[in-house]
């Protein structure tokens, strides 16, 4: 049971970044139908922001969980900016002249801009991994003992703010002016843009809230699971993100946030699980995403909560 | 029919020998129609003549090649469409389109997406709501879960919320019922009569849409071939002949 | 038909090859070679891939997974087969070391062909069948996802070296031979693009590019739509896995980084460079992005080289940018138009087919 318990806080504490991730791939293919390949290395810059900002800041260990925070959250904050800079530039450069441009096109520039952000992360950050300075309280301060279970601080702190910032956006999205454009764009864009919406306007913003959420994740994941920081950090957490959109039901941003948290478990469990025999789970744990993909398109090729068709007509 | 037509004056639109291209295909060779204030005018022509292209054309939802679209005086030709429409021209495209998983309400909104003035809008909405009844039941529901007729009307409805000065309905009466078709007729002669809401109807109905309009274009293959007051295009015998089936 | 004209054509094929073969590896210096070798195999690859991508307007983005079931299959064949199936190997198959190396190693290397073809074809029919149910970008996905797969399975298994990579069986002291020549490459390029376009030209060729224009009014005139895409899938995991087993014999190691889906990008990206569709623009995307970025690192400084893949991610951008529809176009690039017209150039029919003026391009 604590093994079981043990597994599922892992799960959540993963699933919430790729969750966060996978947000800004399901909001850009609802307004463009683009798989946006560069959007993991738009975590990935997100993370080197982090990393810079905090090293600027000379960010320390602190001895509470709200000094801690308080340190934390301008970073957060300052990264985000960054990143939806990033992705504003992005779509304007590189993907608004190919509006109608042939899908695969588009998509070919996507991986065009996904390696121009990694090599050019090589360049400018060089190939050796950095690290985040530690914030939060360690040792017994920074766990929480429940029982037989321990869930750290961070972990807490990571799970709670991927969901407020999950929480914003399901405002901005479902009760706002420009929200609803959000939603009419990404179901008929015709449509959207004959009732006054200016659709270049709100796939821009799009862009943007997604790169910001992508860039939270980033710090977030550097912050907070003392991830190595690399240029090609993005290349793999971007495309399990992405297939937890897709099992999510791409376009659907509950669903991303479902795709998110299952993927995570799915692979907390598979990390955690015994040898059976000669065979060790855990060894297959970068299948699992992929495993996890074939069997739920096949079975609802829509996704988990996607009801479009999956071609639209 | 109302009164014969108040041609006079500076015309609302005026497009002015629009020429679209698809690709290879010339949809559109140099067609002109005027529209002034407070009239109802038809277009009428068979399927790919090029009714719809006109429409998209004045809505900026197809960038013409050639000819000027002239709205209140000013051209309009190569603005985004969100521009047009905040001018007051205003394109109900066909098909409905309507936003099928937001709520009724929500399409509304979406209509008055532009205006800023909230008490205006909310007495629009409750025009729009007195105009069509069903859509006040229906306020909360999914638009999707709507009948043929009801998002037809909601189509509308939502076109009406942006406050147009000039109407562009796309063929409102495409696949509804006959009693619905009358209604939907109804319903523009009301638009245009109560608040003086100028009409641009695409119609594949020829025989309705010259009962509600006071002045018609036949388009036939990209180019204008008859214009003039729909009562005397429904005495032309070429017309009678194919588009109204006598 | 095998009428005399055919085997005089393959013949004359077969001693240019070996001419050429035995030419090249003595005169060629070791950098030239290898992007000679490197952009052959690249070119199998890409046709190949423009086979399922270009032909039947599937979209898959996995093709390196077959590549690399290839290679693996091919590299155990050899690896293991040494000394129980092949006799006594000869370390090297190229023609400078002899001739008689060349020969000895042939059935083997044709084994090994054979080898890496059949797996990586039984692994695409796999992948194909979801194309039943899959359309667009979701098939992109499941491709993606089994090309994942694949890599990770290598990574697991230790008879092939698992996640270190696999250059022979070490305890036994027998590495996986340099079996791949000159002659093999270009002969398996000659292949692919032979079949690409007589698959191109042919009635069941048409079936396949009707899937790609559309899929329904296909179905509606009888085209059996499902078998079509398998097919196609098949195919391009053949000639994928036949590249495998020649890169696999080429660099004589083989990892299962080499084979990710950084690697699946490139083969699509030279196909939508060629222009989709396009057997010769596919052949010289392949040879373009291949040759550049190796010729770029031997002849640039080294501080120019950490940014020449900055610069190749730069011009591909701007590349799809400027010319959307691929370099070429929808249309194969023919000498006698380069070089005006000089007669005798086939039916006409065929010319019309290739004369799509670039408005037409698929959305």
């Amino acid at each position: 049971m604590q093994y079981f318990l043990q597994n599922v806080i892992n799960g959540v504490q993963l699933g919430s970044i790729y969750a966060l991730i996978a947000l800004g791939y399901t909001m850009v293919y609802g307004v463009l139908r683009l798989i946006n390949f560069a959007h993991g290395d738009v975590f990935m810059i997100g993370a080197y922001v982090g990393f810079y900002a905090a090293s600027a800041m000379k960010l320390q260990e602190q001895p509470t969980l709200g000094g801690a925070l308080l340190q934390l959250i301008p970073v957060l904050f300052l990264a985000m900016v960054a990143c939806a800079v990033l992705g504003l530039i992005i779509e304007r450069l590189a993907y608004k002249p190919l509006r109608k441009a042939p899908r695969l096109t588009a998509l070919i520039t996507a991986i065009g801009v996904s390696l121009f952000l990694e090599n050019g992360g090589q360049l400018l950050f060089g190939a050796d991994p950095k690290f985040f300075p530690s914030v939060t309280p360690q040792g017994p301060k920074g766990t929480i003992r429940i029982g037989e279970l321990i869930i750290s601080v961070d972990q807490l702190v990571l799970v709670i703010a991927a969901a407020l910032l999950m929480a914003v956006l399901w405002y901005i999205v479902s009760r706002t002016r420009i929200g609803k454009a959000m939603r009419a764009v990404s179901h008929d864009a015709d449509a959207a843009a004959l009732m006054g919406i200016n659709t270049d306007n709100v796939i821009s913003f799009t862009f943007g809230l997604g790169a910001a959420l992508a860039g939270a994740g980033g710090v977030l994941f550097a912050s907070l699971t003392y991830a190595k920081i690399l240029p090609l950090l993005g290349v793999t957490m971007g495309l399990k993100a992405f297939v937890a959109a897709v099992v999510g039901g791409i376009g659907s941003i509950p669903g991303a946030m479902l795709g998110g948290l299952l993927m995570g478990l799915a692979e907390s469990f598979v990390k955690g699980a015994p040898a059976i025999g000669p065979f060790e789970p855990s060894r297959w744990t970068d299948a699992v995403a992929f495993v996890l993909l074939i069997v739920v398109l096949l079975v609802r090729p829509a996704g988990l909560i996607g009801n479009a068709a999956p071609e639209k007509v | 029919m109302a009164d014969l037509p108040v041609c006079s004056g500076d015309p609302l639109l005026h497009l002015e020998d629009l020429q679209v291209y698809y690709g290879a295909i010339h949809a559109l060779r140099g067609v002109s129609v005027t529209v002034y204030p407070g009239e109802v005018v038809t277009l009428i022509g068979a399927n790919g003549a090029g009714k719809s292209t006109l429409l998209r054309a004045a809505s900026g939802m197809v960038r013409a090649k050639g000819g000027r679209v002239v709205f209140l005086g000013e051209e309009v030709t190569r603005q985004n469409p969100a521009a047009i429409v905040s001018r007051g021209l205003v394109h109900c495209p066909e098909g409905r389109r309507i936003f099928a998983n937001m709520s009724v309400r929500e399409n509304l909104e979406l209509g008055a997406y532009l205006r800023r003035d909230k008490l205006a809008v909310a007495d629009d909405l409750e025009q729009a709501l007195t105009l069509f009844p069903r859509l006040r039941e229906r306020l909360q529901q999914n638009a999707g879960t709507l009948s043929g007729g009801e998002q037809q009307m909601l189509a509308i409805g939502r076109s009406l919320l942006t406050k147009p000065k000039l109407l562009m309905l796309d063929e409102p009466s495409l696949g509804l019922a006959p009693n619905l078709v009358r209604e939907i007729f109804r319903i523009v002669e009301t638009i245009n009569r109560e608040s003086g809401t100028a009409v641009l109807l695409v119609e594949q109905n020829a025989h309705q849409a010259l009962g509600v309009a006071h002045r018609g274009y036949v388009l036939e293959t990209g180019c204008i071939t008859l214009e003039g007051p729909a009562a005397e295009l429904r005495s032309n015998p070429e017309v009678k002949r194919a588009y109204l089936g006598e | 038909m095998l009428s005399l004209r055919r085997i005089l054509t393959v013949s004359a094929t077969l001693g240019i090859l070996l001419f050429l073969s035995f030419f090249l590896e003595q005169r060629l210096q070791a950098v030239a070679f290898r992007v000679v070798m490197l952009s052959g195999i690249a070119v199998v690859m890409a046709v190949s891939l423009n086979l399922i991508n270009g032909f039947t307007g599937q979209f898959s983005i996995g093709h390196a997974g077959f590549q690399a079931v290839g290679a693996y299959a091919a590299a155990a064949l050899t690896v293991y087969g040494h000394n129980r199936i092949f006799g006594n190997l000869p370390r090297s198959g190229q023609l400078p070391d002899t001739l008689q190396g060349f020969l000895l190693g042939a059935p083997a290397m044709i084994c090994a062909l054979l080898a890496g073809g059949l797996f990586a074809a039984v692994v695409g029919y796999v992948v194909g069948l979801p194309s039943l149910r899959l359309k667009g970008d979701y098939l992109a996905i499941v491709t993606l996802g089994f090309g994942e797969i694949i890599r990770v399975a290598v990574e697991n298994t230790e008879a092939v070296g698992g996640p270190r990579g696999f250059t022979g069986n070490i305890r036994e002291g027998i590495y996986i031979p340099n079996l791949t020549s000159f002659f093999w490459v270009y002969l398996m390029v000659v292949v692919v693009v032979v079949v690409s376009r007589n698959l191109r030209f042919s009635v069941q060729g048409l079936q396949y590019l009707s899937v790609r224009e559309d899929e329904i009014a296909a179905q509606a005139m009888g085209v059996n739509t499902t078998r079509v895409k398998v097919n196609a899938f098949v195919l391009g995991a053949f000639f994928a896995g036949v590249a495998g087993a020649l890169y696999a014999h080429f660099e004589q190691s083989v990892s299962p980084t080499s084979f990710g889906f950084v690697r699946s990008f490139d083969f699509v990206t030279m196909v939508v460079l060629g222009g989709l569709g396009s057997i010769t623009g596919s052949v010289l995307a392949a040879v373009v992005l291949t040759a550049l970025p190796e010729i770029l690192r031997s002849s640039l400084g080294a501080e120019f080289n950490q940014y020449r893949l900055v610069a190749y991610a730069l011009l591909l951008i701007l590349l799809m940018l400027v010319r959307p529809q691929g370099i070429f176009g929808r249309g194969e690039l023919r000498l006698d138009r380069l070089f005006g017209r000089k007669g005798g150039g086939g039916p006409a029919g065929r010319d019309n087919v290739e004369d799509q003026p670039a408005a037409t391009e698929l959305r």
